[in-house]
């Protein structure tokens, strides 16, 4: 594959939020707006470049059978590293993703790229797979940010849309609101793309054997 | 004893683990399609999220907090609960393998799951006592399981109605999702303080 293969890829085919509904949690806790969608989509990102460059050099050395282990603690630093970041550079998108942060150990879209692309290709490789995965991340928690932030408070990136002409619906930037966003953005992109999203497809690349985003997903 | 009961319906009703802070989507998602493996699951969570309450405030009080290295906690606690999963699978197998026949297959799944991870984070976060970190795992526990049961009952009805094709699958359930968490929401400001 050509690195731009692999790049689109990641922000477009399989999107990691609309294609292959991964990293649920995030995607539905921190979107109540753009700027936040933003925030987390940088962090993960992040992480993913950093774990992706570790377990692709290591991916010699690490024994097949506790590879899971290590692949988990690899992106645990990682994420420790950006936790410490942002509490020291960005303290206001550290307290508005508050746990999210840590969480991002137990993000599914990171240790999926580690199963299925770090641990068999080439550093470069696994560099631009993160970058492309990343990008359909935040792009994907921006879309989503931006629409819930629209509905709900009026505003985009913190800018006044309808000038005060249209009362907005608080209930779109609280809990039930995530879900519904998520429910309405999916099955327009299903309808738009006339392409089903087949969870069978997904699991089988995965070594993983849990079966669990069969027709779900994991946080 | 009235903090006790608080504590055990505030996890439950008013945070939700999964209605209303998002942890724990995945099997939230993925297992409520049927009513048994929903109940399978939610044992095993509130299992494991009790006992790594329990065990992951003893890591933070007597090893990360002299050693001045609360900044590990998020290692430590993926390890913590990682090893303590596979513990608690071996010692079912031997002990009791009636319950690990039913429990069995959802142990593994829940190492990565978040709601677990989550609710260590937020004793600690919250700087939670033994006692009020064991009963806020064992509430948080409870509340998963509530919501995993009604949501698979939603589900069975939404299984059978006549839905639009792009909203078939993942977005209606989404959408049924939505409407449960608003039914969650009513017990907002259930507690004053």
């Amino acid at each position: 594959m050509k690195s731009r293969e692999i790049f689109l890829n990641g922000l477009i085919k399989e999107n990691p939020s609309f294609r292959m509904v991964l990293g649920m949690c995030p995607t539905l806790a921190v979107t109540t707006s753009a700027i936040n969608g933003l925030g987390m989509g940088m962090a993960t990102t992040f992480v993913l470049i950093g774990s992706n460059i570790a377990i692709s050099l290591l991916r010699n050395i690490i024994p097949e059978r506790v590879r899971i282990p290590c692949f988990i603690t690899i992106i645990a630093g990682f994420v420790t590293i950006v936790q410490q970041l942002l509490k020291a550079f960005v303290p206001s998108i550290d307290n508005a993703l508050g746990i999210f942060i840590p969480l991002i150990v137990v993000n599914c879209i990171i240790l999926a790229r580690a199963e299925m692309f770090a641990s068999k290709n080439t550093v470069y490789k696994s560099i631009i797979d993160a970058l492309g995965m990343g990008a359909g991340f935040c792009a994907a928690l921006i879309l989503m940010g931006g629409f819930r932030e629209l509905l709900g408070n009026g505003t985009v990136f913190g800018f006044d849309v309808f000038g005060g002409k249209i009362e907005p619906a608080l209930i779109m930037i609280l809990p039930p609101g995530g879900f519904l966003a998520f429910g309405l953005i999916l099955a327009a992109i299903n309808s738009l793309s006339g392409i089903k999203i087949s969870q069978k497809e997904i699991c089988k690349g995965c070594s993983m054997k849990c079966n669990s985003c069969i027709s779900g997903s994991k946080g | 004893m009235k903090e006790i009961a608080v504590i055990i319906f505030s996890a439950i009703f008013v945070e939700n683990f999964v209605l209303s802070k998002f942890l724990g989507i995945c099997p939230f998602l993925g297992v409520s399609k049927k009513t048994e493996t929903a109940l399978g699951m939610s044992g095993a969570v509130i299992f494991v999220m009790t006992i790594s309450s329990a065990f992951t405030w003893l890591v933070r009080e007597f090893l990360l907090k002299p050693l001045n290295a609360e900044y590990l906690s998020t290692i430590a606690f993926v390890f913590v609960i990682a090893s303590l999963v596979q513990f608690v699978e071996i010692v079912l197998k031997k002990i009791l393998p009636a319950l690990y026949k039913a429990l069995g297959i959802y142990l593994p799944l829940i190492t990565t799951n978040c709601a677990v991870l989550g609710v260590t984070l937020l004793n600690s976060q919250r700087n939670n006592g033994f006692l009020t970190s064991v009963i806020y795992g064992l509430g948080a526990g409870l509340g998963f399981t509530l919501a995993l049961i009604i949501f698979s009952g939603v589900r069975e009805r939404v299984e059978r109605s006549d839905i639009p094709e792009a909203f078939k699958g993942l977005p209606i359930t989404l959408v049924a999702a939505a409407l449960v968490s608003v039914a969650f929401m009513g017990f907002q400001g259930f507690f004053q303080k």
